[in-house]
């Protein structure tokens, strides 16, 4: 397990980080973009003045015996996202991988996408949503699971086009040479090559999606309040009716669910695609799946998956050719100068107009006060994030190391760890505001721990990986020439880890701006509890409706996330791939 | 009279040139007027030197990159995109590792669309033919090396290709599989069991192009183009040990290591001399191993290049790197296939470590040009300091990003050893200092 993790790792490149570390002028036109695509979203939305009380949800009642219906719903939500991000991912990174133009475009977007608060997307989704289906609950469900889409496509879809990208030469040689079409080059070369780091980016995604799924299931936006039936919902109410055993059984339930899913359906994928490992030597310690080897004994079962293979054949065979702009780039002449100029002017025109709207919407509404009392927020959330990380690390490097040398232990403490990953921590909130609450500690110091605790457990498991593959001889080397102490952990143990510790840094960092919009503000039945910071200020704006001020602190979390990721985090990634990276 | 011709002839090649971007936006030449014809019923080996063009050659042949300007036909008809009646064997196999070795032998004719039961036919008699039998549902990364490039034989037999083009199927594999699967190949070919007409061999191995090939054309590098042919009359199965077989490998050790002619400067400077010159990396430690083994009985400083690349166990392509940049260095000459050491190669075999240093940095001075000018330029700044993209710049003018890549390293490796300057990979600037 560990060492699979270990090599999960190494196929993992973390979006982006390969680009160049200033951001460039496509970074902020797709900035405008997405910001201006939201504000016209909002606009629209507000067009639309149709009686959102007329919204008819079931109540959802606090009974544990509704829990396994509530799990379900959830569940379903989740599985949902899943199938709309492997599309979403399949055909964006497919075109961006294939066609420059679309590159230029596609593959900044995507960055600044990732650094948006999902929670943010949510509250001009809800509204979208709604009024796409007026007085019905499909409006509300679709908002809830683009917003789970939101917070799993992105690195999906990074991952995999960093994989058609890096497609072998000879592979790509061979299937030309033998007539493969452009269509079953996608299904016979680019997607198998590319699964092995779309699985792992998947199941990380999935950890994260877990948060957000519970999150947007009782949520407020103005006078609208959604309430879908799960275990979100279940939560919120118990919160509100200060029913601390009822956040005990939603806890317990969704560990069980957690469970359910990673055995019943991601070990056996993961044990699946092992075959696509690219490697050109048979590995020891296969990942291996009770669940896939029950399917793989039953006769009856897989009789049944015969048809489905044909189909996929068929389908994976079907004679399309791409247009000739996505192909065969050896035989193409220079590309047309005339289309790249229309190209980059319409881009320009688009990105002038969404920066149009955006100004003149945001100028009606905030004064330049708004503006500086926004960033003020935002560093007052961005000193929180940078406490937190440091504080973790101190915590859980020490502790990933000294288990990451022992591979008995770290055996069993690993899954421990992804788990917890998994675990959406805004259901122990309650918990800790009950703590708050009944202690009258201040808010601004202790609801901030609650923006690390579902993300810090990135940083363990990922110490844990980079000390298990720790090659045994330096070790044996640094206890030969007898180096103790902190000159141990300076120049051996750190070293060797780094890689992997920014890998798991970059995560919990994001993952804790994200959790800020939900971690700032807390409640326990009437005590509301509220932190000074940006992920409040969102929090208060969405509450009450107020979009211009969303947009604006959406805006400002989304720069500051690139700058900090541009200035910090990927110099040091680079750092440790070029220069620490072992074997 | 005129069809016959045409059938006869599988592949015609005319005046074909190709060229690529160098690092400063210009175009570097890589193939020069090359023209090639290939005739029903024979095994034509391309054998030069790595970066001599051949497997670009190889390529424009399948159909993979397009020359930049000359004719190229298949059959007759003109090559655009990989032409039917063409199929190709991997030097890196390039099997799909998630495919069987039956899914993957079956590939190729997926894609042509032939049906499920034709296709199962054929790909386990290619199987069989090559002798993979028992290995159908086995995934790639479970067989031997010499098995996997089994695999890729097999896969382009099963299309019944007329020309087969193999781009250094042996490289890749250990001394013992290689000659198995050479011997395999050649013993089906002459029985006449494998369903292709010709075949088309790039490689930089002498013995093995003399061992398989009916005609051998001598590729120079820079840029390439044919520089001789051969023919090979030998019967099969040859014997290496044959002194015609030998007579032929050393002919061709001689026309490989010949002096190429003096081209006409112009403007810009000479391709391949002056500080344009493109330096492949040998370490120092391989460079002074080589000068001791050359300077000691038997050689006593003097060898024969067949006889010294068996003993060594190098491959011919590794041998002449070798003998180049001695001879770049003045530490030794290469001639008609030998490689004689000079005088300050003999006194450089004498020499104790610090003094070999000095010795190396005083050739390098003088008779490497970019590194005479790296030092100057380090010596003039009153900084002692420069960035290497000053150099970089400049070598990219003359090359490659790739040859410009390998030209740094060997720069800042040789530099390091002789102590002519330092190297900070951090700041990628060189200086004159070095740590106390």
């Amino acid at each position: 397990m560990v060492k699979t993790v270990a090599m999960a790792l190494q196929d993992l490149r973390v979006p982006a980080l390969g680009q160049a570390l200033r951001p460039n002028v496509w970074d902020i036109v797709a900035l405008v973009l997405v910001i201006g695509a939201l504000v016209l979203i909002v606009y629209g939305g507000e067009q639309t003045t149709l009686p959102l009380s007329a919204l008819d949800v079931a109540p959802v009642s606090l009974d544990p015996a509704n829990l396994p219906v509530y799990a379900l719903r959830t569940t379903m939500r989740m599985l949902l996202a899943i199938v709309c991000s492997i599309i979403f991912t399949f055909s964006y990174a497919a075109l961006a991988a294939k066609s420059r133009r679309a590159e230029i475009v596609l593959i900044p977007l995507l960055d600044i996408l990732q650094s948006v608060p999902i929670l943010g997307f949510l509250t001009f989704t809800v509204v979208f949503f709604l009024n796409l289906f007026p007085g019905q609950v499909m409006g509300a469900e679709l908002a809830c699971v683009f917003a789970i889409f939101t917070s799993q496509a992105w690195n999906m879809t990074f991952s995999m086009y960093q994989s058609i990208r890096n497609v072998p030469k000879d592979l790509e040689e061979a299937s030309q040479s033998f007539h493969l079409s452009g269509w079953q080059r996608f299904w016979r070369l680019d997607v198998p090559f590319a699964m092995p780091g779309l699985i792992w980016n998947t199941m990380m995604s999935m950890s994260g999606g877990w948060f957000f799924v519970v999150a947007s299931e009782a949520i407020t936006v103005g006078n609208t309040t959604v309430t879908l039936p799960g275990i979100g919902s279940y939560v919120a109410l118990a919160i509100e009716k200060q029913n601390l055993a009822a956040i005990g059984y939603a806890m317990l339930t969704m560990l069980l669910v957690i469970i359910a899913y990673d055995q019943l359906l991601f070990r056996p994928i993961v044990a699946w695609a092992d075959k696509f490992r690219f490697e050109q030597t048979a590995s020891s310690d296969a990942p291996t799946s009770w669940m896939l080897d029950l399917f793989r004994r039953t006769r009856a079962l897989r009789a049944l998956t015969y048809p489905f293979a044909g189909l996929n054949r068929a389908f994976s065979n079907l004679h399309i050719e791409w247009p000739q702009s996505l192909q065969f780039p050896a035989r193409r002449g220079p590309p047309s100068r005339v289309i790249d100029t229309i190209w980059f002017l319409l881009i320009g025109v688009s990105t002038g107009y969404a920066g149009f709207r955006a100004y003149r919407y945001l100028s009606v509404h905030l004064a330049p006060a708004d503006v500086y009392s926004v960033i003020g927020d935002g560093f007052i959330t961005l000193a929180r994030v940078i406490v937190l990380i440091a504080l973790a690390t101190l915590i859980w490097v020490p502790v990933g190391v000294w288990i990451g040398l022992r591979p008995k232990l770290a055996e069993r403490v690993q899954p421990l760890a992804q788990f917890l990953a998994a675990f959406p921590a805004n259901l122990a909130f309650p918990v800790f505001v009950v703590i708050i609450v009944r202690y009258g500690l201040s808010p601004n110091i202790w609801l901030s721990p609650l923006m690390i605790l579902g993300t810090q457990w990135y940083i363990l498991f990922n110490v844990i990986a980079g000390a298990s593959a720790f090659p045994t001889d330096l070790r044996e080397a640094a206890s030969s020439f007898h180096l103790r102490g902190w000159r141990w952990w300076i120049k051996v143990v750190l070293p060797g880890i780094f890689p992997y510790y920014i890998t798991g840094a970059i995560t919990a960092s994001g993952g804790s701006w994200n959790a800020s919009i939900v971690a700032e503000v807390a409640s326990w039945g009437d005590t509301h509890l509220s932190a000074e910071g940006l992920g409040a200020y969102i929090a208060r704006a969405t509450e009450t409706g107020d979009f211009p001020r969303v947009v604006l602190g959406i805006a400002v979390m989304c720069i500051l996330v690139t700058i900090f990721n541009r200035l910090l985090w990927r110099p040091l990634y680079a750092f440790g791939e070029r220069r620490l990276r072992l074997g | 009279m005129l069809e016959r011709t045409d059938q006869a002839t599988l592949l015609d090649l005319r005046s074909v040139c190709r060229s690529f971007p160098k690092g400063s936006g210009e175009e570097l030449s890589v193939l020069e007027k090359v023209d090639l014809t290939i005739n029903s019923g024979e095994i034509v080996g391309l054998l030069g030197r790595s970066g001599s063009g051949k497997s670009t050659l190889l390529r424009i042949i399948a159909g993979l990159i397009a020359p930049s300007s000359g004719d190229a036909r298949c059959r007759g008809e003109p090559i655009e995109g990989p032409p039917n009646g063409i199929a190709m064997v991997f030097q890196s196999f390039a099997l799909f590792p998630w495919l069987t070795v039956l899914q993957n032998v079956e590939l190729g004719l997926e894609a042509l669309g032939i049906d499920s039961a034709e296709r199962r036919k054929r790909a386990l008699a290619a199987i069989d033919l090559i002798g993979l039998d028992g290995f159908e549902s086995a995934f790639p990364k479970e067989l031997s090396g010499g098995m996997r490039q089994r695999v890729g034989f097999a896969r382009a037999l099963v299309v019944h290709p007329d020309l087969l083009l193999m781009d250094e199927p042996f490289s890749a594999l250990d001394v013992l599989t290689a000659e198995t699967l050479r011997t395999d190949v050649i013993d089906l070919w002459i029985e006449g069991r494998l369903p292709i007409k010709s075949v088309l061999m790039v490689t930089h191995n002498i013995e093995e192009a003399v061992l398989m090939c009916d005609r051998i054309l001598v590729f120079s590098s820079n840029p390439g183009r044919v520089a001789a042919e051969f023919k090979v009359d030998l019967p099969h199965p040859r014997n290496r040990l044959d002194p015609a077989f030998r007579q032929l490998v050393d002919n061709l050790y001689a026309r490989m290591t010949q002096r190429p002619e003096t081209k006409t400067p112009s403007l810009e400077g000479i391709q391949g001399t002056g500080v344009g010159m493109v330096l492949n990396h040998v370490s120092s430690n391989v460079l002074s191993g080589m000068i001791e083994t050359l300077a000691a009985p038997p050689y006593n400083g003097h060898a024969d290049l067949p006889v010294l690349a068996g003993n060594l166990q190098l491959e011919a392509d590794e041998i002449f790197h070798l003998g180049e940049s001695l001879q770049l260095l003045r530490f030794a000459q290469l001639s008609e296939g030998d490689l004689v050491l000079t005088e300050s190669g003999k006194r450089f075999a004498n020499l104790e470590t610090d003094a070999r240093k000095r010795l190396f940095a005083d050739h390098l001075v003088n008779y490497v040009p970019v590194m005479g000018l790296i030092k100057r330029v380090l010596d003039e700044r009153p900084s002692h300091t420069a960035p290497a993209a000053r150099f970089r710049n400049e070598l990219e003018d003359y090359m490659s990003e790739e040859g410009a890549d390998e030209t740094m390293k060997t720069i800042v490796s040789w530099g390091r050893y002789a102590e002519l300057f330092a190297y900070d990979e951090q700041s990628e600037t060189f200086s004159l200092e070095n740590p106390h």
